[in-house]
């Protein structure tokens, strides 16, 4: 699975008219405040709809109703102000006790930090101390309507966070720049993710399969480009893919201080760089490097780009804080750093001919 | 209740001494030319914000990125909710209440005069700015119109302190509005006109005055205080430097909760009006009406984190605004039983006005239902930030606010224009807005519920067919209000002489006034029985 895009036809578990009952105690529970709700709002919206709607046809004027002169009672005032308060309260205590067990995030067997950026979401296992970024996979084409829209159109990502079932898994979430929400509807979860500050949630899901949702809180340009992607395996699936993993994060290690050593060309340097320019770059600085006046720099006959390599270096490793230019160290690899400023410094008619090493771009990293 | 002596009000008119052409526009002093003036304004703020939520509607027709980019999407509804609220919704209460409050307290005109010119010509500047705001490098302002921050300080576009110093225009305009009200009602009543005998638009309006003048400085401090951490370096609601993004919140709905009461008070009071009039029969409890309108009016200071349930709050205030919410139940839901009662037992008709203030009351209490259910926290997780809110408060500030707004145009037409409207063409109106409507709102609550978010330009495909429904519908209530703007024309400029009193029904001192009403209102005080 890995880096596989995932389009797995396990339970989807979507309704289009109503809220979904989703796979959790907790979810169920919110299904059904929900349901009792709006029950109790329909009965009612029939009462005093009916109530009125008796009134418009039978108290008409063209029927010859005549005008009755009361016009207060304060023992009808009192009922009905009476009477609602006993319905709220009613409503009041389901909601209470699911909310208390909502917020109690204790004794949980996993823990999993949510970090939301524009516009992905990084998980980090605290158990394993490993991580990785989850983006969007549905391709722009589909998007711009030139090819045909998959079946998981904007809510499919390049690797989703796996989760074992029948596990209290706990979130501890929070953001890098602007506000986002993680939000998974059938786990009944949605926590804003704010910078700077750590928001926890959880849960405890009973039935393995892919679940989807989507970035609720307006963060930016893609905002409806974030989607939130769950597998939830059964635990020794879950083991066997946490081992998988551990040997990734291995080997990739060694092959960072491999590539130290390596040499970059110019031809494999503008081959990986335009790669990684369109999948992480283009969506501000643009494809061709022309920026959006006013809100992202172009790149295109930039001084950045066409100046001081270091700075430039520099501003792609470490960002810049107060504006929307992210730190990419941790978001890419040495190697895909060095290919990505060198296709900068080299696309478009840039043409400065520098190669950026990746011995170049590791001091600043780390 | 009331009638008056206007026997001299013909005299007065021969010593009107306005100036003619435009320059009667801009220096006027007159209530019924500034009350035009908001509500002329209005409407044409209702088309822009209307003409950009047929923007957003063409891209959502269907899934893809069609018309425009994302960052110009999110420019058309942040720009689309800043209109609709501080350009269409308030300015046409503000409109209302000059025209009708010096008429149905007896006074002559509105207490501050000059002062109310002023606080209306500043408004049309502050559009201006925001507008323009628009074709600026970069962009307008493209962070929702609840600007949350940091998406409105570190990451906004250029254009941010266009943004702030038109919110702070529209602030002062608001502010200055509300004090002439205040003043007005407490000073200018006619002898005899004690508090309990104002009409209940009145009354609202008092009330609606008060929120506006506690609420709108706490506006003008959020986005002074964007301004001064997006250029001048402050923190207060970035962590980096000691501050936190949600401060922002909690004051921005420290003001924005009230804000949402400011907007739908003056319709109760507008629905009061016109309900018992074409019942034939006395408002059902007038006083219990008061007493619910200022209980909603407290309530809405301790609600405001309702709207940041998933920021994460500690359990115990979850719960606090939890019930706190859910108690403004009980006001707003007798408000809608004495309504039902003026109408049990009534002598009823359905004149445009009526069908109006009916549809609101159905309409207006669907998005009451929504708002109870989102009052409850561990459900409003999973609608939150979903076309269930959207629905919701479309719901109260469509077919409430602007329903209202329509129901007291055609109702108070004749006395302002002295013609009677034409009454086809307003029930035309009428049942393409209230068809259109519901196609356009409802299904958005089955959108939200299947979990679409809002604020996004493009959907996953099984939101898709609910969409184009929506569009469609949205297309259909936008063409339907240019009905409304012929109506008022063709009323403006003639078509049958209204009497004084053209609503059989119809209480109050304005109705005792000849049609048109003639420029200056009680030139002498009226008596009042």
């Amino acid at each position: 699975m890995g880096t596989a895009v995932f389009t797995s036809s396990a339970s989807s578990n979507t309704s289009s008219l109503n809220m979904t009952q989703g796979v959790t105690d907790i979810s169920h529970r919110v299904y059904d405040l929900h349901m009792i709700i709006l029950g109790i709002c329909v009965i009612i919206g029939i009462i005093v709809f009916g109530a009125m709607f008796y009134s418009i046809i039978n108290h008409r004027k063209s029927k010859g109703a005549q005008a009755a002169q009361f016009h207060e009672s304060t023992k009808v005032e009192i009922i009905w102000t009476v009477i609602p308060f006993f319905i709220l309260i009613g409503m009041a205590i389901p909601a209470t006790t699911t909310l208390i067990e909502m917020e109690d995030n204790s004794e949980a067997d996993i823990t999993i930090k949510v970090t939301g950026s524009q516009w992905k979401w990084h998980y980090q296992y605290f158990d394993h101390d490993f991580g990785f970024y989850s983006l969007m996979a549905t391709p722009q084409d589909q998007i711009q309507n030139i090819s045909e829209k998959g079946e998981h159109y904007l809510l499919e990502v390049d690797k989703p966070l796996v989760i074992p079932i029948n596990k209290k898994v706990r979130f501890l979430i929070t953001a890098d720049d602007v506000i986002h929400s993680w939000w998974v509807p059938a786990f009944a979860v949605k926590q804003d993710a704010n910078p700077g500050f750590i928001n926890e949630a959880w849960t405890r899901v009973n039935e393995p399969g892919i679940y989807r949702g989507q970035c609720a809180e307006l963060c930016g340009k893609d905002h409806g480009f974030m989607p939130v992607v769950v597998q939830a395996l059964p635990q020794e699936e879950y083991d066997a893919w946490l081992a998988t993993q551990l040997q990734d994060v291995a080997k990739a290690k060694q092959a960072e201080q491999q590539a130290l050593a390596s040499t970059m060309n110019m031809a494999d340097s503008m081959t990986l760089g335009e790669q990684t320019y369109l999948a992480r770059c283009a969506m501000c600085h643009q494809v061709g490097g022309e920026g959006i006046a006013g809100a992202f720099p172009k790149l295109k006959d930039s001084p950045i780009a066409l100046g001081d390599i270091k700075a430039h270096i520099d501003v792609v490793v470490n960002g810049k804080p107060g504006t929307a230019m992210q730190a990419f160290a941790n978001q890419l690899t040495a190697k895909e750093l060095a290919a990505v400023i060198t296709y900068e410094r080299n696309a478009w008619g840039n043409d400065t001919g520098d190669v950026v090493q990746v011995s170049d771009v590791t001091p600043e990293a780390k | 209740m009331t009638t008056l002596s206007t026997a001299d009000s013909h005299e007065h008119e021969h010593h009107d001494h306005k100036p003619k052409g435009l320059m009667r526009w801009i220096l006027t002093t007159n209530h019924k030319d500034i009350g035009s003036l908001y509500l002329m304004f209005s409407f044409l703020m209702f088309l822009i914000g209307g003409a950009m939520a047929m923007v957003i509607r063409a891209e959502l027709y269907q899934p893809g990125l069609q018309i425009v980019e994302p960052n110009f999407f999110n420019q058309m509804t942040t720009v689309h909710g800043l209109i609709m609220v501080f350009g269409a919704v308030m300015p046409a209460f503000t409109g209302l209440a000059n025209w009708l409050i010096p008429m149905m307290i007896g006074a002559p005109d509105m207490a501050l005069p000059r002062m109310n010119n002023w606080s209306f010509w500043i408004l049309p500047m502050a559009f201006s700015i925001l507008l323009s705001s628009l074709f600026m490098e970069g962009g307008g302002p493209n962070f929702g119109w609840t600007f949350y921050a940091p998406l409105s300080t570190t990451y906004s576009p250029d254009s941010t302190a266009l943004f702030v110093f038109a919110i702070h225009i529209m602030g002062i305009s608001s502010i200055l509005g509300a004090i002439n009200v205040v003043v007005t009602i407490i000073n200018m009543r006619a002898p005899g006109m004690t508090y309990m005998k104002m009409p209940l638009f009145v009354w609202t309006w008092l009330i609606t005055a008060f929120l506006l003048i506690a609420v709108m400085p706490v506006l003008a401090a959020t986005v002074t205080m964007v301004l001064t951490d997006k250029y001048f370096g402050t923190s207060f609601f970035a962590a980096a430097g000691g501050g936190d993004p949600v401060l922002f919140q909690h004051i921005f709905w420290f003001f924005g909760h009230p804000e949402v009461y400011i907007m739908i008070l003056p319709s109760f009071g507008i629905v009061s009006a016109i309900i018992p009039a074409f019942s034939r029969k006395k408002l059902f409890g007038y006083s219990s009406m008061v007493y619910a309108t200022a209980s909603i009016a407290l309530l809405s200071f301790v609600v405001w984190a309702h709207h940041m349930f998933t920021t994460g709050m500690p359990v115990a205030a979850e719960l606090f605004f939890m019930y706190c919410t859910m108690l403004i139940s009980v006001p707003t839901g007798v408000k809608v039983f004495n309504w039902v009662a003026t109408m049990w037992r009534g002598s009823l008709t359905f004149e445009t006005p009526m069908l109006f203030a009916i549809a609101f009351i159905v309409l207006f209490t669907i998005g009451g239902f929504s708002g109870l259910m989102l009052a409850i926290t561990p459900a409003d997780f999973q609608y939150h930030d979903t076309y269930f809110v959207v629905a919701h408060f479309h719901y109260v500030l469509v077919t409430g606010a602007i329903f209202s707004i329509m129901a007291a145009s055609y109702y108070w037409l004749p006395k302002w224009t002295g013609h009677m409207y034409d009454e086809r063409l307003g029930k035309i109106h009428f049942w393409a807005s209230v068809i259109s409507v519901n196609v356009l709102f409802f299904p958005m609550h089955f959108l939200g519920l299947a979990g679409m978010p809002r604020r996004v330009p493009d959907y996953a495909l099984q939101f898709a067919d609910f969409n184009q429904l929506v569009s469609i519908g949205g297309f259909a209530f936008g063409l339907s209000q240019l009905i409304f703007l012929v109506v008022v024309i063709k009323c403006a400029r003639g078509g049958e002489k209204a009497p004084a009193k053209p609503w059989e029904g119809a209480e109050g001192l304005e109705w005792d006034m000849p049609s048109p009403a003639p420029y200056h209102s009680h030139t002498t005080p009226p008596e009042i029985k």
